[in-house]
């Protein structure tokens, strides 16, 4: 990661000098630049902090909405098949307006942009945290399932105890996933007013004209944060992998 | 289903099934078997693959849920519903041919999580009683291990000390030592040699009949999902009735 970084900031450099670019815009060196920068930047708590909320809830309804699906019950697997299939049909961007400015009007609530944010994002992202979990949870062996039963485990104890801590580890990559995916579609809230990333930078532009530069660094800014949150997943990986193996 | 009126059931009698039949689709696994068993008897189950000898010991500990006829073990007719649970989880233990135990836990936490988790003992009540076991199956000195740290033997006896923990009445055996590397089979008939011998109720699928001759009370013959031969262990080692059985066991014993 560290070589991507030195090539980025190499690039920076580089282009800097080229006429063709406006770097002074968001050049950390001169006044006004640094407060762009700082514009900018000011966006990445609200991404981290939307796309973490959304993931949360989202693995939280996707568990819920998965369990039904692994049932002998028709119904239940039935509600599984129908809430997975209904919500996935359904474009983000469509979510989030139809979160935004839809569902206050059926509730008659009012909602923040942020919660409209979140909610829109976890419903979407639910119905593949659902399959995801469904995929995970069956491919754990039906021995686990009976060996339970014979220590007289009951349902909530054998899934808490015995199948989600083996199906998590499974299925955390896939997770992984959802988290990078989940921040990439963070910037599509920008349309509602949400101030993050994508927001910021949009702003900057109205007012700087210099679009090349500051989408470049908006561009950078999302590479960096999946960089991060890749090179986390991937340590949490190899971590459970040794316990596993060495305690 | 008639309920068997408590005064007809002989104590002694811990499991009693009557003409119970089994099928996985089209497919009879188990043909009107019946059989008793008393407590303390040691039976051994023996018969070709696909005789219906494992489905047999799951239905009585409702892995498999039987279609027709009674299964009543300690004097409760299994019904399917969460009583008859109940009297599962109070009464049969049982051990699988690929041992299943959870990969994810220590093998302390393995004995531990089912007497803390249901039968409501403190965490420390439930280690002594795991640290018993595990002296009893000889491999104290692995509870902090993970199972994949062990050996195909010592993995089949981690796991009858976890059903051990449960301290059940009967013990079921699903060919407990199929899935073993020869040189570890002993190690794990040693400890069932010794548990027979402690009086538990077992009923052992297996194919190791040295160890049935030893241990059994009662053997059982099955093919095509029904008991074709249930007699006292010398007979049925000497003088079987039936002309199937006598082949089966001219086949598989050594020369």
């Amino acid at each position: 990661m560290t070589r991507i970084l030195l090539i980025c900031s190499a690039a920076l450099l580089l282009t800097a000098c080229s006429g063709d670019w406006g770097w002074y815009v968001v050049d950390p060196t001169n006044p006004k630049g640094l407060i762009n920068l700082k514009f900018m930047i000011s966006g990445l708590k609200y991404t981290v902090l939307l796309s973490v909320t959304a993931i949360v809830i989202s693995i939280v309804i996707g568990l819920l909405v998965a369990l039904p699906g692994l049932s002998t019950n028709k119904w239940l697997r039935g509600f599984n098949r129908v809430y997975v299939e209904l919500v996935r049909a359904v474009p983000i961007l469509v979510m989030i307006l139809w979160v935004y400015y839809g569902l206050p009007q059926l509730l008659g609530i009012t909602i923040t942009v942020f919660w409209a944010g979140v909610i829109a994002l976890a419903l979407s992202d639910s119905a593949f945290e659902a399959e995801i979990f469904r995929a995970g949870i069956q491919s754990i062996d039906k021995g686990q399932y009976e060996a339970s039963h014979t220590v007289a485990l009951g349902y909530m104890d054998t899934m808490r105890f015995i199948i989600l801590p083996q199906a998590i580890k499974r299925i955390l990559p896939a997770l992984g996933n959802q988290l990078v995916y989940m921040l990439k579609m963070s910037s599509l809230v920008s349309v509602i007013g949400m101030q993050e990333l994508t927001r910021k930078a949009n702003e900057l532009v109205v007012t700087e004209y210099r679009p090349l530069e500051i989408y470049t660094v908006l561009l950078l800014e999302y590479l960096l944060l999946i960089l991060v949150v890749s090179a986390g997943v991937r340590w949490l990986e190899r971590r459970w992998e040794t316990d596993s193996l060495n305690k | 289903m008639a309920q068997i009126p408590k005064s007809q059931i002989d104590n002694q009698q811990i499991i009693q099934m009557r003409s119970v039949s089994k099928f996985f689709g089209t497919f009879q696994a188990l043909n009107e078997v019946s059989i008793d068993v008393s407590l303390g008897e040691r039976v051994v189950v023996c018969g070709p693959s696909g005789s219906g000898k494992s489905t047999l010991i799951r239905c009585i500990n409702q892995l498999e849920v039987h279609n027709s006829g009674t299964i009543t073990i300690d004097g409760h007719q299994l019904d399917g519903k969460k009583n008859s649970l109940q009297v599962i989880h109070d009464n049969v233990g049982m051990v699988f041919q690929q041992f299943n135990l959870f990969p994810h836990l220590t093998v302390l936490e393995n004995l531990t999580l089912g007497p803390v988790r249901s039968r409501n003992l403190s965490k420390s009540q439930a280690t002594e009683l795991a640290m018993q076991y595990l002296e009893r199956v000889r491999i104290p000195e692995q509870a902090e291990k993970y199972p994949t740290q062990l050996s195909g033997g010592q993995q089949q006896r981690v796991a009858i000390a976890r059903s051990l923990c449960m301290e059940p009445k009967i013990m079921l055996f699903d060919e407990p030592t199929s899935a073993l590397d020869p040189e570890m089979i002993n190690e794990v008939l040693d400890v069932m040699v010794e548990l027979a011998e402690s009086g538990m109720t077992m009923i052992c699928v297996t194919h190791e009949m040295g160890f049935a001759r030893r241990v059994a009370d009662t053997m059982v013959f099955m093919d095509h999902g029904e008991i074709v031969e249930l007699s006292e262990t010398k007979k049925f080692f000497e003088a079987p009735d039936s002309k199937r059985c006598q082949e089966f066991l001219q086949q598989i014993l050594p020369h």
